[in-house]
């Protein structure tokens, strides 16, 4: 390693406080600019794995959520009568007529929220194979009973098995536990469609529809279909795994949005501590830049030292703030989707881009910080620079 | 005196340095207002909340209707004073990203439970005779350039079908914490279309608003009224309106706690950039501590020094960014659509924190150095080099 660089590094242990404060800064900054990141990605992964792409979820074309669709019985039969829906073994046709409802319940960590209990078909097994019984049984068709997502077992009070859920006038019973590989789908509870249907009174009306396609390149063909029929003028179909992800962009936007906002405004606190420490750094090593200029090193070799100084803190910075968000990893996060207006629990997620992207991210700060000050360094006069006390 | 003086010309000595410390310091008091600012637009609902109101709802949640029957049950319970209602009506206006509430209201008592909404007498009095027309808050009037007897459309979800409201009133806000971004219309109107189109569904209210003439019966009445419909189809659940409002509020806690949290990392960060400004400053003159020392300057004085430095720095840069929060805030409260947060605007708390978080960083960053200056022997002082 040539001279100059070894005398960066050796900077780095002769300033430790001032450098380790600047270190800091940097990683509080890179820190959380890598959370927000990470929770704006837990949440999309969550409702992406929420759907498949080869189901096809029906809703009133002016409903923003499962709530506030509607679909009647008769829309209901034109709907089955559409071509491309895959069938079971049975001759079955793989579809979920499903009333979306919300109730609220007392979360564990206090106060209430909202929770979705969906109703399904009994073709279900089919339609969503991801959501596996871990505990219990499924719920008798035909009976007042549910099964619990596991997010919702964890955070609310007597959501376990045995534990008795009261709305629309009855008492329901959990009996089992169900998984969904991490989907959004943990935070729900399930019943029999028909049982729900009728304890709220409402004939067969049903919030969703959700059925599976024979292969998933014949949408196009299903989506034509059912825009040529005018009774379906009020509805449209979506492919599942896009309308979930698209649940989710409220949400992650509005934290993407503020988080980002919010970090570069405080990038900017942070890049001002590096261009302090960067021009007190030259300060202090006036006559020693002008050593290095005399011994022959170019104006150009004395800026890049300064620059790769003051990037190397910021990666280091980086680097720890980096480390300690990943740790987040460990945590989930329960809040409600102001799409959906119910909970959702989903993890931080971190991936290689958004490791990459911090990284870029705190390179910025340390090219920005050390830029002015390397400069300076460089423009030094070198009799001025050995003269200096 | 003579400290004071000093203090000054030693700000003065890096005047750079000085100047970055004082900008990072600005922007930290500016983000960190602005953080305050979306969390105290987040308890907003709270703070307009009236002591002398009670919602009632259905007591599985919000998406449940309670029968119009129970109006006049409610309407006799001792105490209560006027019984209103309202149904969330939904809906896509223009498109599907326009949030501000639209809610099916009684022309006749909405009004009275709500007296912050100020609609003048000849407006209220066209509202209420005319079936299809609406009322809307100033803030949405402005943002859509809305206008009396404009036309607005709206397309149904929850109450499917092509809806048309003629605007026939704009309330405004009575306080800074009114919420003037709804639309409401008549429930009659409503209803009657639902008798129409699906009987099922007529008749059905979302939410009952009961003015109480005393706010410290609250608690009795509200039992009283749950009492009532206890063991029906559809029992209710009544609060008072601020406990309503700060039930929602629990649900979001998770987003509010990481708000608070990057809130107070912003003083951390910057309490490490002016601190890192300080204990080089002080690590500069650590020979002139030591000639200060040896005068007979007392550690009293060097406090004084170092501290009123830091202190001087710290106001300063608090001063600009709080001066500069006001109009930024603004700024954003145009930008941001309406409906999301309905108030947006400094509370006075956010300003006594975001100054005493400035004063605080002062403060935190003279104790390193101090105690260095302090410790340090005069010998060792003298012996010194930078």
């Amino acid at each position: 390693m040539s001279i100059p660089f070894r005398y960066s590094l050796k900077n780095f242990k002769s300033r430790k406080t001032t450098n380790i404060i600047t270190v800091l800064g940097i990683s509080l900054v890179v820190f959380v600019f890598t959370a927000v990141l990470m929770m704006a990605y837990g949440i999309q992964k969550t409702l992406i794995a929420t759907g498949n792409e080869d189901n096809v979820i029906i809703l009133r074309k002016s409903a923003n959520a499962e709530i506030s669709s509607i679909i009647d019985g008769e829309t209901q039969n034109i709907i089955r009568a559409l071509p491309y829906i895959k069938a079971t073994n049975e001759g079955k046709q793989i579809i979920s007529y499903e009333p979306v409802v919300i109730i609220n319940l007392d979360k564990k960590s206090g106060g209430i929220s909202n929770v979705t209990v969906r109703g399904v078909s009994p073709e279900i097994n089919y339609l969503r194979p991801q959501v596996k019984l871990t505990e219990g049984k499924m719920f008798n068709w035909g009976s007042r009973e549910l099964v619990v997502g596991t997010s919702i077992e964890k955070n609310f009070i007597n959501a376990g098995i045995g534990g008795k859920v009261n709305f629309a006038g009855d008492e329901w019973t959990i009996v089992g536990k169900f998984v969904s590989d991490g989907s959004g789908f943990d935070s729900e509870f399930w019943g029999d469609s028909k049982q729900l249907l009728n304890a709220f009174n409402r004939g067969n009306t049903v919030s969703t529809v959700t059925l599976r396609l024979d292969d998933k390149n014949n949408f196009e063909k299903f989506k034509t279909a059912f825009d040529s029929d005018k009774r379906l003028k009020q509805f449209e179909p979506k492919i599942e795994k896009i309308f979930f992800e698209e649940q989710s962009e409220l949400m992650a936007n509005f934290i993407k949005i503020l988080g980002i906002f919010i970090t570069i405004i405080f990038s900017l606190g942070a890049t001002i501590g590096a261009m302090i420490t960067m021009y007190a750094a030259v300060a202090n090593r006036t006559r020693e830049i002008g050593t290095l200029r005399s011994l022959g090193f170019k104006r150009r070799s004395i800026l890049v030292v300064f620059l790769f100084e003051s990037v190397l803190i910021s990666l280091v910075g980086g680097i720890i703030g980096i480390f300690f968000a990943s740790g987040l990893q460990l945590f989930t996060i329960s809040t409600l989707n102001f799409a959906s207006f119910s909970e959702i629990s989903f993890y931080f997620a971190i991936t290689p881009d958004i490791i990459i992207g911090s990284l870029i991210f705190s390179c910025i700060m340390g090219i920005f910080g050390g830029f002015f000050p390397s400069i300076r360094a460089a423009r030094m006069n070198i009799i001025n620079a050995l003269r200096a006390g | 005196m003579k400290i004071l003086k000093l203090i000054f010309k030693n700000t003065l000595r890096h005047k750079l340095r000085t100047f970055l410390t004082i900008l990072g310091i600005a922007i930290a008091v500016i983000a960190f207002g602005l953080m305050r600012t979306v969390v105290s637009a987040w308890y907003a609902g709270v703070d307009a909340s009236a002591a002398n109101r009670l919602i009632t709802r259905q007591a599985v949640s919000f998406i449940f209707t309670l029968p119009y029957s129970y109006r006049d049950k409610i309407a006799n319970v001792k105490g209560v004073k006027n019984v209103t209602y309202a149904n969330w009506f939904s809906g896509v206006y223009i498109d599907k990203n326009q949030f501000f509430p639209r809610l099916a209201v009684d022309a006749e008592t909405m009004f009275d439970v709500y007296p912050e909404f100020l609609l003048s007498k000849e407006e209220l009095e066209t509202f209420k005779k005319e079936r299809n027309s609406c009322v809307i808050g100033a803030d949405i009037a402005k943002q859509y350039k809305l206008k009396l007897d404009d036309i607005m459309t709206i397309e149904g979800d929850i109450y499917p079908g092509t809806w048309e409201f003629i605007v026939r009133g704009i309330y405004k806000p009575k306080f800074k914490s009114t919420d003037a971004t709804q639309m409401l219309f008549h429930w009659k109107y409503l209803d009657e279309t639902m008798k129409k189109v699906s009987p099922g569904r007529a008749g059905n209210i979302g939410w009952f608003m009961i003015q109480i003439k005393d706010p410290n019966r609250s608690a009795e009445i509200s039992k009283e009224i749950d009492a009532l419909f206890e063991n029906s189809t559809a029992e209710t659940k009544t609060e008072t309106e601020r406990a309503f409002q700060q039930g929602f509020l629990a649900s979001t806690s998770a987003i509010i706690t990481a708000m608070n949290f990057i809130s107070f990392v912003i003083i951390g960060i910057i309490m490490l950039v002016l601190g890192n400004t300080m204990i080089m400053a002080a690590r500069e003159r650590t020979r002139e501590y030591a000639v200060m020392k040896t005068l007979g300057f007392s550690a009293k004085h060097l406090i004084g020094l170092i501290m009123g430095e830091s202190l001087l720095i710290s106001v300063i840069g608090g001063g600009i960014g709080l001066f500069l929060i006001f109009p930024i805030v603004a700024g954003f409260a145009e930008v941001i659509p309406k409906g999301f947060f309905p108030i947006f605007r400094i509370v006075p708390i956010t300003v006594i924190l975001s100054a005493s978080s400035a004063i605080l960083i002062g403060v935190a960053s003279a104790v390193f150095p101090i105690q260095r200056a302090i410790k340090t022997k005069i010998i060792d002082g003298f012996r010194f080099v930078g």
